[in-house]
This record gives structure tokens, C-alpha cells and sequence, in this order.
């Protein structure tokens, strides 16, 4: 189940699973997988977390790539939690990684927290243009038609916070996809200034579902 | 024998003070290895426990000789004021101090560096100093620990936490005296064994039996529903006749109702004021400094005055509410009359007709002198994982000394030595079974010694100290240009539900929600009378096994002179048109209602028991095409309504289905993931989450509901796992009581098929509580709600 929308003229679903899929271009599009997450906070010294975020998150990837057979991939930028996390990463997931990224085109777009190409393979962008859609990690409140990521939004509905695409005339903002993240509420002044009266937000669940923005 | 110094007794008699019996018991025994001393409020029992140490200490003693640990930071500096009185009147060099959370760092860097004689604390400030390199100086010279309200600590984690504490203090002071503190219990030798193995138990006068009654109102109570407003007239009468009233409340909510509603009937104006943990600590000081002055006829509060405080007006106790549990009907009837050998004075309200036969069953409990109380268990391992990363904060440590000390702590006294290796490798590298961190251990081996890899981890530690796990507040202000008054505290959750315009009572005092800023609930006062949104839930405790027995046991009466006569009329008419439960048997009955069918459990297995039931009952009627929409559960029983009648009871009572319908149901629900979240903080898995971090990283953080949700898919042995499901059981999900309920009435399961809703049923459909039970429900719902509100937007 996803919800259909339309920015500059193409044709986005945003998914249930909180990725974006661009029919017209066979592009599947996520944000903030933050692979290594837990490693890179043990190395840091904080606490031991359960160590299966990236393989929790790879699976979740695994069933929309296997659904879509995307041909081009794009990875909005926070892929890993840091570039050292990608060496952390266990040897199973680096493998099952490399399984999904064979055979397409795969984008590593830089975010804050992965500076620099990763040493895995695929292309590394700041930027990625598709027609007339502009993609990047952190929104330029200039840019039209801009899909990025960064934020992940979130909002209430009965009750129960949950990840949410943002969307309005101008620019689309994804969830984070990746397991252990959290969120920031639809309500927070960063995305209020950055969205349009009208915008909306459609939650990730079960199902994808649209509502008015939170503000 | 010891003697006192020779000034404090002149000082005594000049006060016209004589020590009791067993003030004079603690002196002869000074040099007791351990010693519980169980006296009732008033009885001068914390002197007590400090006269060996004046006496000691008036001889000459370099360093900290004494160390005071209450419950209560109010108690610390309450006692620190009583103590220095007779320490101060007789000029004894004797230095006292206390040290909480409120201490100032210069204060407690002094305190480390030069301790007073007798240092006032409570566990968690102990166990951050006993987090420092330097605890074996701190401690060197130590003699006595004095614990003080220990029943109250016992029966919590914080007790358990203690136990490790003190049995750390005695390996850095072999030798070191040990005394408990505490009020009437059910199983002292129980307690004296949660002291240390070979405590001495002493047991002082209780003096006369309470004066203690049902109250007497004009209005009978109403069949269902807490509060016991119906009764606000006539408490108000016994106000005026009495000095100083505590009204007591299980819920803070409740006590927010009734203290709104007594001043709107309050024509005389009586200075009465509320009291309650919510509420900002100025606001609550405010009322303690009122009541200590003589200014209050009366206090509306919750167990935030359980303990503590001693304040010598108070001549009468109001209980309103079902006391739900014997023992701490009796302590907080202690309140009244803190004068040794006066009888406490104290009145019972029910809130409803149920209540009136519990209330009758506790006024039993309390005069035949029986005591509840259900047995702790063992110690929890999460506790003890906080416990040794305390340990490694402290320095370098053997596993096997540690598992000796540890065992020495009454609680793991049974610990194995396989559960303790497990909660260090736990601690060390996190237990998975994909073995993930191996470069990054949180505690190393090195020659030998166990210690932190990092010595920086140090101060995250500390900072997660300790075993009280707050549910996440927000703090609610008056809002003005100036910041306004803090008026106290609501459940996060509680917040997220309200909208501009919104009322809601705080602190007696209907207020309209403004905003949220800053992470702070902004209201302003507001000249509506009723509040559209109901207050924040407090916790609320389950009735006592004793007491559910004793009520069964009035039910078996043949009638019921005690029992005011709208009371006993209406159990006539169940016994007349159903039947009574009694306690051999379950009582189940069905009827038509409303159209639908209806199934009423009287299990008398407490709120929680009650509630697992009734989870686990829909549960099986789902299955068995029954089509249960909902229940609600109260303490005694337990109503499901759906679309089937139920005829045939047996396989829906099969323990070993009940038991697992328990392991599916169980692992997923959101009772198991608010216990992981206190029980993964508490062994260190995730951090306290800080009022300041939240403000400022919402992004960073991610829910414990995550973590639990990752573990249970791909590491469904691990540790956490397992003391989470243990925590639960005992805790929220109280499987016990079911266990207890089967096994009391076995084959006995009666179901009685009437016509319409019975006498003893009918209350439950008042109930608060209800309970939905839909599998794909909620998301049709959320659809709805989401086309409702673009409708409404004009998006669709």
C-alpha cells in the first residue's frame, strides 16, 4: 500500500515501509539507514546495543528491492552511522549488502554523518538530479522539486507517533529508514519553516497513510 | 551495656524525657552484629537506632562513624534537624551532615575529602559514593549503618540495590554494624533476613489498638467508580471536629478530584491543602511548612506522606478508597497521633459498593492483627548488572570476591554462580549471541582483575545510578512573560493527548492548556469548573490475596449485621437471583445485556491478575469464534462482553492453555515492553533519557520498544529477554494470582446462565477501563481518523 504523489510533475509512492519509489524511472529511494549504528556507539563508549540493526534494516530493504526490482537505487545520505562503521560491519551483512547492490545502479548520496565515498562500491554523489527532481540529504529551503532526507519526521495520529514522509507543491522529506532511529516531530520549528501551509504528512505503518501536517 | 554521655542524659531530663524500653534495648545491644528493631510510629525509633552512636561517639572518633540511609531525601534533612537538637543541647562534638541529589558538588566534594561522624543518605547517593576510587578511605573508620524505613525499602528494587550496597560496605569494613528501622510488618524474621543472616529481632510495644472505624455518610456510596466524593459533606464534618486530618487517596488523580471538589463545598473556608509527588517540590513545600506551622485542618494526599515527616498534630486519618492492602492501612493509620501509647484514630470511606465489603474485611484484618504481604522473591539480575558496573567504577575487581559479596546481600543470597557469570559477561560484552563487540567491551580482564575498557565510562555510569524508573514527565508552568509558577508534573503521554483549550485539574486548580514550550506544558488559570480531560493516572495497586480472602469469607456469612444495610441488601439479593462467590470454587455467569453476550469471572486475583485474564480468556474465545469485543477488569473480577455466549467454561480455564496462551501473548505485548524499558536501564542497556537531551535530540534517540522488539527476533535467549519475562510475571502481568486462583478452586468452575445483568455484576458496566480487543481494529479505526481529518482539510 503506498501514496501516490505527484512533485514537478513525476509520479512518487510513497511507501508503507518508509521508502520513496519513482515508477517512471524504476528508482527506489531510502534515507538514514545509519548501518552500524550500534557498533559505532560501543566504540564510542556508551552502551552495548543488540547488534542486529543493520541486518534488520537490510531485510526490510531486501523485501521493497525484491517487490520493485528497482534499476537504480539511491541511499539519501546517514547510510552509516560513520565510515568507520562500515568496516565494523559484520561480515553476513557486509555480504547480503553487497548481494542487494549486484546488478544495479546504486547511489550513495553523502549526508552528515558519512562523509566521503564508502568503500563498498556503487557511485557517491552530493547530489543526484532525475529529470527535474533534485535529490540530497538536508533540504535547501531555496531548491524546488527536492526529495532529501536528514530530519526524520514524525507525527501523531490516535495517539501513536510514527515515522512520516513530509510532502507539499515543493519538495518531499523521507523518514529514516534504517532500525535503531529515532524521530523529529512534525512540529518542531526546523520542519514548520521548511513546509508549506498545506503540506502533508503520510505516516509509515501497516499501510501508508496521508494527513494534514501536524504544526 | 553502652552508657549515655552524661551530658545527653542531663539533657534528656531536662526536656522531661525518659527513653523507652526499647530505646534502652538498642543501647544494651550497641554491639549486635545486626538488630532489626520493629516499633510502631511515634515510638521514638529512629533516636533509637542513633543513641549507640551519640554514645559512641561523644568518647572520641576520627572520621565517619555512622551512616544514615532513609528513603526519603525529605526524611534526611528532617532527622538532621531532630538529631542536632539533643546533639546541640548537650554540646557533644558530634558532626552531622546530609548528602542527596539536592547537595551542592563543593558540599559533596568536601564530604568525600572529609566525611562528618554520622552522614545522612539515601541509597542512591550511597551507591554513587560507593562508585568512586576512593569509597575504601571515604568508609575506612565506619562503624554503624542505620536503615531506616526498611519495610518500605524491602519491598522495592531500591531495597534490593541497598542490600548490595551494604554488603559492599562490609567487605571494605569487616566488623561493620548493622541496624534496621521499621514499622510493623507480617514476616519479621523475613526482614531481619534481608538485614543481614544472623539479625537480632527486636520488637517494641505497639501500644493501644486503633480506634478505627467505617464512615458514617449521609449518602450511600455509589455502585461503582473511586474517589468517594459522595462523601465530601460528611468528611468535612469530621474535619471540624478534629485538628489535624490526613485524607488519604490511592491515586493522584483521585486526590486532585476530591481536593477540587471539598473546596467548592468548603463554606467555612477550613485551610486545607493537597499534597501529592506530582506536584512541583516548591508547591509541596509550601504545604509541609504549613502543616509543620499549625496553619492546615487538613491535607488531601497520596503515599507521598506515607512515610516520613513526623508531625504531631495529626489526631485523625481518612482513608478513602479500598486500603487494598492490610499493612499499609496500618502505617498510615500510625500517621494519627504521634504520640506513643495514644490510640491512632482513623475512618474508612468506600468509593463503592464493593469497597464497603473490602473496607469490612480490612477493619477485620486490622483488629484480629493480620498482617499481608506477598514474599519478594529473589533478587532481580538487572540490579545486580547496575551493580557490577558500580563495581567496576570503583576499580579493578575479582569476579569471584564478587560473587562472594554479592551473595552475602540477603536477596542473592541463592544467586548461582552461572546467573552471576552470566549478568558479567551481560555487563562485559553485551551477552549476544552474535559476539559483536569484541574490540569494544565495556569491562576488560586484564591479570586477572575485571574493569572498565574505558575509564570514561566511568562518569555515564554514575549518571544511570540507581533504581527508580520515572515515566517520562513534563514539566507544567503557568503561563506568563516571566517563565511563570511551576505548578508540578503530567505523564508525557498524558500530554500528548491534549490540545489548546483543553482543561485539565493541577494542583486543585482547573487550567487550560496553552502549549508546549521549551518541553514545558504551558496552562493558564481558568474560570471553568469542570475539566474536560480527565487528570493523569497514577498507579494503582492491586488488593491484597488476604484481603480478597477475607471478602470471600464475609460473602459466606449467612447475614451481615457489620455491613451498612444497602450494602447487605444487595448481596441478599445476589445470593437470592445468582449466587455468592466463596472461596473454593469460580463463580462464573453469563447473561444477555444490551444485545450482546456478557461473561462476568469472579477470580479475586487483584486488578492485574484480573486483567492478564481477561487477555488471555479473549484471547481464546477469539479462537474459539466466540467474537469478544472488549473487558474491563476490576479487583475482584473480570467482564467480557462479545458477540457469542460462552456455554461451556472448562477449556477456556485449562491451566496449561492459559499458561500458553501466556508465552504467546505475552512476549508482544506492551506490558513486557514498559517492563524491558525499566529493567534495559536499570542493567545499563540504555541510558536515562535526561530532560535536556530530549530537548535538544529527538532525532538521536530511538524508542527501548526498538531495541526489544530487534532482540526478541534475532537473539530471543538473551539475558535481558529473560529477566524482562521474569519482571513482568511478578510485576504487571502478575501470573501468580492466576496460578493461586487455579490451584484454589481446581475442577470447581461454576457457570450460571441468567436472564439479565446480576446485582453483583451490575457495577462492573460502570467501570472505568474498558479495554477493546480487535486484532486488524485499530488500524481501521487510524484509516478512519486519517480520511476524517483530510475531509476535514479539504486534501481529499
Amino acid at each position: 500500500m503506498h501514496h501516490a504523489l505527484t512533485l514537478a510533475g513525476e509520479t512518487l509512492h510513497a511507501l508503507a515501509s518508509g521508502a520513496l519509489y519513482l515508477p517512471g524511472h524504476q528508482t527506489l529511494v531510502v534515507s538514514d539507514l545509519h548501518f552500524g549504528k550500534s557498533e559505532r556507539m560501543a566504540r564510542l563508549g556508551g552502551p552495548l546495543l543488540p547488534p542486529y540493526e543493520t541486518r534488520a534494516t537490510l531485510a526490510r530493504l531486501d523485501a521493497e528491492i525484491a517487490a520493485r526490482s528497482p534499476a537504480t537505487v539511491i541511499c539519501l545520505g546517514d547510510s552509516f552511522d560513520d565510515l568507520a562503521a562500515l568496516h565494523g560491519l559484520d561480515p553476513e551483512d557486509r555480504l547480503w549488502l553487497i548481494r542487494l547492490m549486484a546488478g544495479r545502479d546504486w547511489i550513495w548520496v553523502e549526508g552528515n554523518h558519512d562523509a566521503g565515498p564508502p568503500d563498498i562500491g556503487g557511485t557517491h554523489r552530493a547530489t543526484v538530479q532525475i529529470g527535474p527532481l533534485t535529490l540530497r540529504h538536508i533540504a535547501d529551503p531555496r531548491q524546488m522539486a527536492e526529495v532529501s532526507g536528514h530530519y526524520h519526521p514524525k507525527a501523531q495520529l490516535a495517539g501513536r507517533f510514527r515515522p512520516c514522509f513530509l510532502a507539499d507543491a515543493q519538495r518531499v522529506i523521507l523518514p529514516a529508514f534504517g532500525t535503531y532511529t529515532g524521530g523529529l516531530r512534525s512540529t518542531d520549528a526546523a520542519l514548520t519553516t521548511l513546509m508549506q501551509p498545506r503540506a502533508l504528512a503520510i505516516l509509515t505503518g501497516p499501510r501508508a497513510l496521508a494527513i494534514p501536517m501536524p504544526r | 551495656m553502652t552508657l549515655l554521655p552524661l551530658a545527653l542524659s542531663h539533657w534528656f531530663a531536662a526536656q522531661g524525657w525518659t527513653l523507652h524500653p526499647h530505646q534502652m534495648a538498642m543501647l544494651d545491644r550497641a554491639d549486635a552484629p545486626a538488630t532489626l528493631l520493629i516499633a510502631p510510629t511515634g515510638g521514638g525509633k529512629t533516636l533509637a537506632g542513633f543513641l549507640p552512636t551519640l554514645a559512641e561517639v561523644a568518647g572520641g572518633h576520627a572520621g565517619l562513624h555512622t551512616l544514615y540511609i532513609s528513603p526519603l531525601k525529605a526524611l534526611t534533612a528532617d532527622i538532621r534537624r531532630n538529631l542536632r537538637r539533643p546533639v546541640e543541647g548537650a554540646a557533644l562534638p558530634i558532626r552531622i551532615e546530609d548528602r542527596t541529589g539536592d547537595t551542592t558538588y563543593t558540599q559533596r566534594r568536601r564530604q568525600r575529602a572529609d566525611p562528618p561522624h554520622i552522614l545522612l543518605t539515601t541509597p542512591e547517593s550511597l551507591a554513587l559514593l560507593l562508585s568512586y576510587e576512593d569509597a575504601p578511605r571515604m568508609f575506612a573508620g565506619l562503624e554503624r549503618v542505620i536503615i531506616d524505613e526498611i519495610h518500605a525499602l524491602a519491598e522495592s528494587k531500591r531495597g534490593d540495590q541497598l542490600s548490595l550496597l551494604v554488603a559492599r560496605l562490609q567487605s571494605l569494613r569487616p566488623g561493620l554494624r548493622l541496624v534496621g528501622l521499621s514499622a510493623t510488618v507480617e514476616d519479621p524474621p523475613a526482614l531481619a533476613r534481608f538485614l543481614a543472616p544472623d539479625t537480632q529481632i527486636l520488637i517494641a510495644d505497639p501500644g493501644p489498638d486503633p480506634d478505627i472505624a467505617m464512615l458514617d455518610t449521609s449518602l450511600p456510596p455509589p455502585w461503582a467508580g473511586g474517589g468517594g466524593r459522595y462523601a465530601i459533606a460528611d468528611v468535612l464534618a469530621q474535619v471540624k471536629r478534629h485538628r489535624t486530618t490526613l485524607i488519604f487517596h490511592n491515586t493522584r488523580a483521585q486526590c486532585e478530584l476530591f481536593f477540587h471538589d471539598l473546596w467548592a463545598q468548603n463554606d467555612d473556608n477550613l485551610p486545607i491543602g493537597i499534597h501529592h509527588g506530582s506536584l512541583a517540590r516548591e508547591q509541596r513545600e509550601r504545604v509541609e511548612a504549613a502543616m509543620t506551622a499549625g496553619a492546615l485542618r487538613a491535607i488531601v494526599c497520596t503515599g507521598s506522606l506515607d512515610l516520613g515527616l513526623d508531625w504531631g498534630d495529626v489526631d485523625l486519618v481518612i482513608q478513602v478508597g479500598a486500603p487494598k492492602n492490610v499493612k499499609r492501612l496500618v502505617q498510615r493509620i500510625g500517621r494519627a497521633n504521634h504520640r506513643y501509647n495514644a490510640p491512632s484514630k482513623a475512618l474508612l470511606v468506600p468509593a463503592n459498593r464493593f469497597e464497603v465489603v473490602e473496607c469490612q474485611a480490612a477493619l477485620d484484618a486490622v483488629r484480629a492483627h493480620t498482617l499481608d504481604g506477598e514474599p519478594r522473591g529473589p533478587g532481580p539480575r538487572d540490579v545486580l548488572c547496575q551493580h557490577i558496573l558500580l563495581a567496576a567504577c570503583a576499580g579493578p575487581f575479582d569476579a569471584d570476591d564478587l560473587y562472594t559479596e554479592v551473595t552475602r546481600a540477603g536477596p542473592y543470597a541463592a544467586l548461582t554462580r552461572p546467573d552471576f557469570d552470566a549478568c558479567l559477561d551481560f555487563t562485559a560484552t553485551g551477552g549476544y549471541a552474535l559476539r559483536a563487540y569484541d574490540r569494544w567491551q565495556r569491562l576488560m580482564q586484564t591479570a586477572g582483575k575485571w574493569h572498565l575498557r574505558d575509564p570514561r565510562a566511568a562518569a555515564v555510569i554514575r549518571q544511570n545510578l540507581g533504581t527508580i524508573i520515572d515515566v517520562e514527565t513534563l514539566k507544567v508552568r503557568l503561563k506568563n512573560r516571566t517563565g511563570g509558577m511551576p505548578l508540578g508534573e503530567i505523564e508525557e503521554s498524558f500530554a500528548s493527548t491534549l490540545t489548546p483549550g483543553d482543561t485539565f485539574l493541577m494542583g486543585g486548580q482547573v487550567v487550560r492548556y496553552e502549549g508546549l514550550r521549551d518541553m514545558t506544558v504551558e496552562v493558564s488559570r481558568t474560570a471553568g469548573r469542570d475539566p474536560k480531560v480527565a487528570v493523569f493516572n497514577g498507579s494503582k495497586f492491586a488488593t491484597s490475596t488476604l484481603l480478597t480472602h477475607r471478602i470471600l469469607e464475609i460473602f459466606q456469612q449467612d447475614t451481615w449485621p457489620d455491613l451498612p444495610a444497602h450494602t447487605a441488601s444487595w448481596l441478599s439479593l445476589q445470593r437470592e437471583v445468582s449466587r455468592l462467590p466463596d472461596p473454593h470454587s469460580l463463580l462464573l455467569e453469563s447473561f444477555p445485556h444490551d444485545g450482546r453476550e456478557h461473561l462476568v469471572v469472579y477470580g479475586f486475583a487483584g486488578r492485574n491478575g484480573q486483567q492478564t485474564l481477561g487477555l488471555l480468556l479473549t484471547k481464546q474465545m477469539e479462537a474459539l469464534g466466540l467474537a469478544p469485543l472488549g473487558f474491563v477488569a476490576t479487583d475482584y473480577a473480570t467482564l467480557i462482553w462479545g458477540l457469542e455466549p460462552v456455554t461451556d467454561p472448562a477449556p477456556l480455564f485449562d491451566p496449561q492453555t492459559l499458561r500458553d496462551g501466556l508465552e504467546v501473548w505475552l512476549a508482544g505485548n506492551a506490558v513486557m515492553k514498559r517492563t524491558f524499558r525499566a529493567s534495559a536501564i536499570i542493567a545499563g542497556l540504555i541510558e536515562r533519557s535526561h530532560q535536556g537531551r530530549r530537548k535538544s535530540g529527538r532525532q538521536a534517540t530511538f524508542t527501548s520498544d526498538i531495541l526489544y522488539d530487534t532482540l526478541r527476533k534475532y537473539d530471543a535467549d538473551h539475558l535481558m529477554l529473560h529477566i524482562t519475562r521474569e519482571e513482568a510475571l511478578r510485576g504487571l502481568v502478575d501470573f501468580a494470582r492466576i496460578e493461586d486462583l487455579l490451584a484454589r478452586v481446581g475442577p470447581r468452575i461454576h457457570l450460571t446462565r441468567l436472564p439479565r445483568v446480576s446485582p453483583l455484576a451490575a457495577p462492573l458496566f460502570l467501570e472505568p477501563g474498558k479495554i477493546p480487543v480487535h486484532g486488524l481494529g485499530r488500524d481501521r479505526l487510524a484509516t478512519d481518523a486519517a480520511r476524517q481529518l483530510m475531509r476535514d482539510a479539504g486534501l481529499d
